[in-house]
Formats: structure tokens, sequence, C-alpha cells
């Protein structure tokens, strides 16, 4: 097996005992993202920071002093600001910001001497399900280079897929995580909104970001997160709850929990491979002595459309900053103040985010703001009320993350609606702020990658991680 | 309810933004595509529902009134498309008509 292919915790135990150098790695990664520059997984590599703090890693391992992430290469979706390169979004309009401060994560990451090996590809400002929105180009699934990596965190789930780096970290608003893992076969975590600190991380739709790990296995999954949770007073919605230690929750027993199927996840327009799939994690759930009961969220079908209205609201209010005055990018031709920001922003965003900027401009207009955005915070309060009514009952929902595998290039690029509606089983999760996580767990008849996602209560992670690693170990994909 | 290629206008207007007569006629199908789709919600009665526009229970985050050092004037302006000065620059405010 290639190094590149075993996870941190394996990788590490030779880092530790000498078998391996933090150089003789980052080698390998770079070497991998030479080799597969056409899954364009990546807009900026830093190939030689990474070298040079390859070295300083090796000789705090040597001395003993190494931080808990020592020697992990880690990749960063472009939304996450890091100081002094390139923080791009994906859109032309930040194409040549280079941030002054570093987000939170990262510092975190630096912390426990992770290796940053460059900064992944997303739809533009984090909007899509497919990462073909970029102005850097679409990402490729290295499942299939004919279809999409999922979205929007896609180069990260790319990159973890094919061995590009160990683990990386991703956005998540409405699956933005999750999907693209399941696309990709890989596990991808959207902790509860408040679990991780939001500061430096561009803002979508402040109400339902956050960021979450991706990597090859749950455990580390579970160290990543471990590393990036915690409060932060940088980030006022920043929940000061204490971190567990994630680890502790796994290789155990899944006897005596009670595991919700919600029956609406499971009714039409679900492919039926990927149905078959989730069955057979929850039949040998079953056998292992975890208790399925059939539970209802009857008002998941409103899910999407109260999404939009909230995701495009939020988004329009929050892109209002980008105005060609202080950072980013200025059209030249505008004479007056009002050109400047009519044409900075015409021409430096594309179609997608114009789209969802004109309707949450309109769904928060005078007129039409009780009708659509008041009425969608209201379905928010009763999608919420359906998942705390349920998981008072069951200690974790399965359902799963997506009805299709990835689909083709282009697919679904035209119908905008279409794409929107491939989000059905990911946004009602962000609506009521709870933490998921999606595993794989089968592949179809073409070899592409199914993933299951598994809901717990809100800062229940150590929930999802003890269930996921349990199906890790007893499912083989 | 549908939209019109003159609220379509309207909205650009008030989001900062411009386009062809063509993106305009395409975001006036689409718009009426996707608000169909949205007024699924009507289906349901929220009279008496709350909304939601925050999910976790927090309070007022506040912080000691104290000074800490932020970023300095330079590194403020090291990402402005222009600055003179010390200041952001931009075009004129008003045109000379």
């Amino acid at each position: 097996m290639h190094l590149t292919e075993l996870a941190y915790t394996q990788l590490r135990r030779k880092l530790d005992r000498s078998e391996l150098s933090c150089e003789k790695l980052v080698d390998l990664y770079i070497e991998n993202i030479h080799e597969q520059e056409s899954l364009n997984a990546y807009i900026t590599v830093f190939e030689d920071n990474a070298r040079q703090r390859a070295i300083e890693i090796d000789n705090r391992i040597a001395g003993g002093q190494a931080g808990m992430l020592a020697g992990m290469v880690v990749a960063i979706k472009d939304n996450i600001v890091m100081k002094g390169v390139p923080t791009t979004c994906g859109s032309k309009i930040l194409s040549n910001f280079v941030p002054p401060y570093d987000a939170t994560v990262i510092r975190k990451l630096l912390e426990q001497d992770a290796i940053l090996i460059g900064k992944t590809n997303l739809d533009e400002f984090a909007m899509g399900s497919s990462t073909e929105t970029s102005n850097f180009g679409a990402t490729r699934n290295p499942h299939d280079a004919d279809r999409v990596p999922g979205g929007s965190s896609g180069g990260s789930a790319s990159a973890v897929a094919a061995g590009l780096c160990c683990g990386a970290l991703g956005s998540d608003t409405g699956g933005s995580i999750r999907q693209p893992a399941s696309f990709c076969g890989v596990v991808g975590l959207k902790p509860t909104y408040g679990r991780v600190s939001r500061f430096g991380l561009v803002a979508f739709a402040s109400s339902l970001d956050q960021i979450g790990p991706l990597s090859q296995t749950v455990s580390d999954n579970a160290l990543l997160l471990k590393s990036i949770a915690g409060y932060d007073p940088n980030d006022s919605t920043c929940a000061n709850v204490a971190v567990p230690d994630y680890g502790s929750f796994l290789q155990q027993e899944v006897r005596g929990l009670k595991i919700g199927k919600p029956v609406e996840y499971f009714s039409q327009g679900l492919d039926p491979e990927i149905n078959r799939a989730i069955e057979n994690v929850l039949e040998s759930l079953a056998r292992r002595g975890a208790e399925i009961v059939e539970v209802s969220l009857p008002n998941l079908e409103y899910a999407i459309s109260a999404y939009y209205i909230i995701a495009t609201a939020e988004a329009s209010s929050n892109l209002e900053r980008f105005d060609g005055a202080r950072y980013g990018f200025r059209s030249a031709g505008a004479k007056n103040l009002e050109e400047m920001y009519v044409k900075s922003r015409s021409e430096g965003f594309g179609p997608e985010v114009k789209r969802r900027i004109m309707l949450g401009t309109f769904v928060l207009s005078s007129g039409y703001y009780d009708a659509y955005y008041r009425k969608a915070m209201q379905v928010r309060t009763l999608i919420k009320n359906d998942f705390d009514r349920v998981l008072e009952q069951v200690d974790c929902l399965i359902t799963p993350t997506s009805p299709t595998t990835a689909f083709k290039l282009e697919e679904k690029l035209d119908d905008p609606l279409q794409m929107y509606l491939s989000d059905i089983y990911t946004v009602s999760v962000n609506l009521a702020g709870l933490p998921a996580l999606s595993l794989p767990c089968a592949k179809d008849h073409q070899g592409l990658p199914v993933g299951i996602q598994f809901i717990a209560k809100p800062f229940d992670e150590g929930m999802l991680f003890r269930i996921a690693d349990h199906v890790e170990g007893n499912h083989t994909c | 309810m549908s939209i019109s290629i003159h609220k379509v206008e309207k909205i650009a207007r008030l989001a900062k933004l411009s386009f062809s007569q063509k993106e305009k006629e395409n975001f006036t199908d689409q718009f009426n595509q996707i608000l169909t789709f949205m007024e699924k919600l009507n289906e349901l009665d929220t009279e008496t529902v709350e909304p939601t526009t925050h999910v976790l229970d927090l309070q007022n985050a506040m912080r000691g009134d104290t000074s800490k050092t932020g970023l300095s004037q330079d590194e403020a302006l090291d990402n402005a498309p222009r600055s003179k000065s010390g200041f952001f620059s931009v075009p004129k405010v008003l045109d000379k008509q």
C-alpha cells in the first residue's frame, strides 16, 4: 500500500519510530499533486513552505515535543483565510486578495504541528453542489474524471480521496462537506453550529455556516475536530462548551443504542442502490445489538425551500461587502462611485453567485419579506422542532447523504433548481444546527461511492464518531 | 406569483448588479421556476410559529471595554485597489453633469 493511502494514525506511528520523515511524506503528497493535476483539486499549493515546515516538524518529533497533528499534511478550502497567501473563494472578485491574518482554525492546526499543503478549489463563495462554479475551473471526481466531486468543498474531498493530502478542512452551509465526502468516498463532518470558530471563514450564510474536517478515516476526523473545536472570543456565535476527547468514543460497542430511521428520507427520488446500502448498515447495526426505530420528520419536504430562502437572504447581505473599494477586484472602467460598485460586482461575481444575491435581495425586499423570508424562518422552527422531538427518543439518526451517487459534469449546471434539489438530505441539518457525519458505506454498480449520514444531538459529535467508527470497522467498501 | 422583467431590473438596482437583456430574461424564467417551488411553504400554517433566526441559545456576547492591537494602517490598505496618503481612494462620488 502506498504511504499516502494510510490514515494519519498509522503514519504517526511510523513518524514516531523514525521509519518515515515528514520531509519524505510531504514529497510524496507533492508528487501525487503533480501527477493528478488534471483533478484540479487545488487553487494554490505551498510546495516550498510545506517542505520547510516538514523539516521543522521532523526536529520536533525527534525532540519528543510534537503536537497532536505532527506531520499531518492538511489542505484548506480556499474560503478560509491564511495570512500572506491568497484566499480566492474561487471568485474573480477575490483573485488578488491576500489576507492579513490567520483564521482561528488555521492557528489551531499550526499549534498542533500540522503541515498545510495548499488551498483547495470550491464552488464560487461555496455556492454550489458540484465544484463547477469556481472561477478556476471545475474539480473532478477521482473515482471517475467525467463526474463531479460534489460541492462546494469538492477540492478538499477530491484531494483526500486521491491521496493529495492526509486530511482537509471544508465548510458546510447546506451539505458542502458531507455531500462531496459522499461523492468522493471519504469521511466528512459538519460539526454542531458553534462548535468550531468561524473567525476567518469568508461568510456565505452566517446562521448556517460551519467549518469541519474531511479525512480518510473516522479516527483521523475525530482528531482533526478535537484540534479545531472550542470557544473563540473572536466569534461571538462560537459556543463555550467543553471539547471532549473524541478519541475515547472510538472502538466502542453499539449494543443498546437507539438509532432512528426517518421514513421521509427513504421515499421517492432515492436511488434504490443507495437505499439497499443504507438498509444493509441498519441490519448490521441491529445484529450487533442496536435498536432501530422508525421515526418521522414530517417537515423535511419543506427544508429545501426554507433553506434556499434563508441562505440566499444571508448571502445577499454578506456579499454586500464586495464593493471594489477596500479589497478585491475593481473594474477599470468606472467613472464614478456608483459605477465602481456596479461594474466591480457585475464583472467580479459569476452567474450562480449573482443568481443567489438576486434571490436573496428579492426575498428581503419590501413587500416580500413576510411572504418569503419570515415564512422560511417560521418553517425553520418547525423543522428544528421535528429534530428536537425525535432526538429525545433516539441517540442518532441514519439517512442517506445524497439521493444519488456522483453525477456527470455539466449535468445540472444549467438547471439551478435541479442542482438545489440534490441537497435534500443535508440542508435540514444546517437549519437545525445539528452535527452530522457522512461515511462511505458501499459502492454502486458503477464503482461510485455511496455515503451514509449520521445525525446527532447538538454537541454530541462523540456519538457520531462512535457509530461511524463501528460501521467503518464492519463494512468493507 | 409571477415576476416580471421589470421587477428583476428593480432587484438588480438594489443589489448593485447589471445584466444584459438576455441575462435578465433568463433570470426572470429561472426566478419564476424557483419561486414557484418555494411557494410550497404556503401549504404550512405558521400563524402562531415563532421565527428561528438562530439555533443556539446564546445571549449577547459581551467583552471587556479594553483596547487591543488591530491591523496597522499599512496592513489594512495592503489589499486596496487604490490608496492615497493613508486612505482608500475611489472614483468621484458625484459626476459632473
